[in-house]
């Protein structure tokens, strides 16, 4: 059964057949799906999604497929975790991470889009499918494509991280590294994707993609028993994930799964060197001036992101704010979310950390109120961002001397 | 002087499906009118009232965004190739 009536243009309004369509012909404007919400509050409530499968497919109605999920089938619902230590750390009382650094089966929030986006291209009867990709996506569409026998091809900058390379490489997808910024990639795939009838997941299939990241905003209201936190910090690349949980806490709300609609403030992250959304939001304009990405958070390093003008309209609405962070506070806030919560973040996750500490000693976020810092990736597949700073193993000869002179001064 | 324009998916309707056009100018703000002069209705497509480019088209000039040269008055040269995308999404 499906529930959604069709797309429409966020701009201008004008309204679309369901097809792997993305921009308006008329404005250019961003495509969305509309919902029959009529028909899925008939059918969607607090007990049946309970009583449904640890995935991101028990909230199926308020995602953009027609038929039974096909890909993914296991992505989603990741620990939701109260953060005891990290919280005193910040000095900070009611702290959660959602650890979307566990997420099935690569690691990171974009199995999440990927689950979406391949059942779709799968329904509207792709055998191809492709991103442009800063790592996680490419690794997601790799393993899924792998999963569901569609060919995949993968478009990523060739500065990538080993282990954002690796992740794709081991599912056989064909992965083209491309010389130039992710913004050059992607400019390169809107091309391609013009001439080959290929499933582009963030192009082509980008409104049915895209709505698999609200996902990720229903898990924190469900987790938090039905409400919604009082702040929430979050990575901001493209800054499609911001203005996904914003709409993911309005559905909840306009569906009658929460009993107050959200007051969240929404504060976004960004790494120092690849910050135009930051830039937009301090300086309070509307328009987004595309910079050249220089920061060790690659997964963020999109310097003409497609949904900053949304992403700093959602800020300014929530009246939050954002703030940006060096490298050096990058690999701090890595460090310390490590040694506080025993989560190995990437360095997407780095940025949201420290971009919270910022904002606490700032005063900006306040200490007793919820906070949900968004965790987005995993730390196993950029190492080489940290290993210059974690020190390295003490050598010891196999006696128990050599063990007691080397530890002496812990023994 | 002429230059080569990859017109995107959404455009080709206006320009006979083609995927490459030509067309005239000393800057792209005069490369985009002579483009509308051969086929009237694509600048207001690409342009608004104030004759800038929309928030969510982009526009490169031999691979750069125009946005990181003089914008729509930056300088084209004979066989330059512009081109038109619109904003897409990442990660």
């Amino acid at each position: 059964m499906s529930y959604v009536l069709g797309l429409k243009c966020r701009e201008c309004g004008k309204q679309y057949e369901k097809a792997p369509i993305y921009v308006c012909e008329f404005c250019f404007g961003p495509l969305e799906i509309e919902y029959d919400y009529q028909a899925i509050g008939k059918k969607l409530t607090r007990d049946i999604i309970s009583q449904r499968g640890h995935n991101l497919w028990r909230y199926r109605e308020l995602l953009p497929i027609d038929k039974e999920p096909t890909v993914g089938l296991y992505s989603g619902y990741t620990p939701l975790i109260k953060a005891h230590k990290l919280a005193d750390a910040l000095g900070v009382k009611k702290l959660y991470i959602k650890d979307d650094s566990v997420c099935h089966p690569t690691f990171s929030f974009k199995d999440r889009v990927v689950a979406v986006a391949l059942s779709k291209a799968r329904e509207f009867g792709f055998d191809t499918v492709a991103c442009a990709s800063t790592g996680n996506l490419g690794n997601a569409v790799s393993a899924h494509a792998a999963q569901a026998q569609l060919r995949g091809f993968i478009f990523i900058p060739a500065d990538l991280e080993l282990g954002k390379v690796v992740g794709s490489l081991i599912y056989a997808p064909h992965l083209v590294a491309v010389e130039g910024n992710y913004d050059q990639v992607n400019r390169l795939c809107s091309e391609i994707a013009r001439d080959y009838k290929w499933a582009f997941v963030n192009i082509n299939l980008r409104p049915f993609y895209a709505e698999g990241s609200k996902t990720y905003g229903f898990e924190i209201a469900e987790q938090l028993g039905w409400k919604y936190p009082d702040h929430i910090v979050v990575p901001a690349a493209s800054g499609s994930l911001i203005t996904k949980i914003y709409k993911g806490f309005k559905e909840f709300y306009q569906l009658k799964l929460t009993d107050t609609p959200p007051k969240t403030k929404f504060y976004a992250a960004q790494g120092k060197g690849c910050s135009p959304i930051i830039t937009a939001i301090k300086e309070n304009k509307d328009a987004i001036r595309p910079v050249k990405p220089v920061t060790i958070a690659k997964s963020l390093a999109i310097g003409n992101p497609a949904d900053g003008y949304y992403s700093t309209q959602v800020v300014r609405k929530t009246k939050g704010y954002g703030e940006e962070v060096t490298n050096e506070e990058i690999i701090d806030g890595i460090k310390l979310l490590a040694q506080t919560e025993g989560i190995f973040t990437e360095t997407a996750g780095g940025v949201t950390v420290a971009v919270a500490k910022k904002l606490i000693e700032q005063g900006v976020i306040p200490p007793d109120e919820s906070i949900v810092i968004c965790i987005t990736g995993n730390g196993l597949k950029t190492m080489d961002a940290v290993t210059a700073n974690i020190g390295k193993p003490v050598e010891i000869e196999p006696n128990l001397d050599s063990f007691k002179k080397a530890m002496c001064d812990y023994l | 002087m002429s230059v080569k324009i990859n017109i995107p998916t959404p455009l080709k309707k206006l320009v006979e499906n083609q995927s490459t056009i030509s067309a005239d100018g000393e800057n792209i703000l005069e490369v985009i009118n002579d483009m509308d002069r051969q086929y009237p209705g694509i600048k207001e497509r690409i342009c608004d009232e104030q004759d800038k480019v929309r928030r969510f088209v982009n526009i490169y000039l031999n691979g750069e965004d125009i946005r990181f040269m003089d914008a729509e008055q930056s300088k084209v040269a004979p066989d330059d190739e512009i081109s038109i995308i619109p904003a897409i999404a990442g990660g």
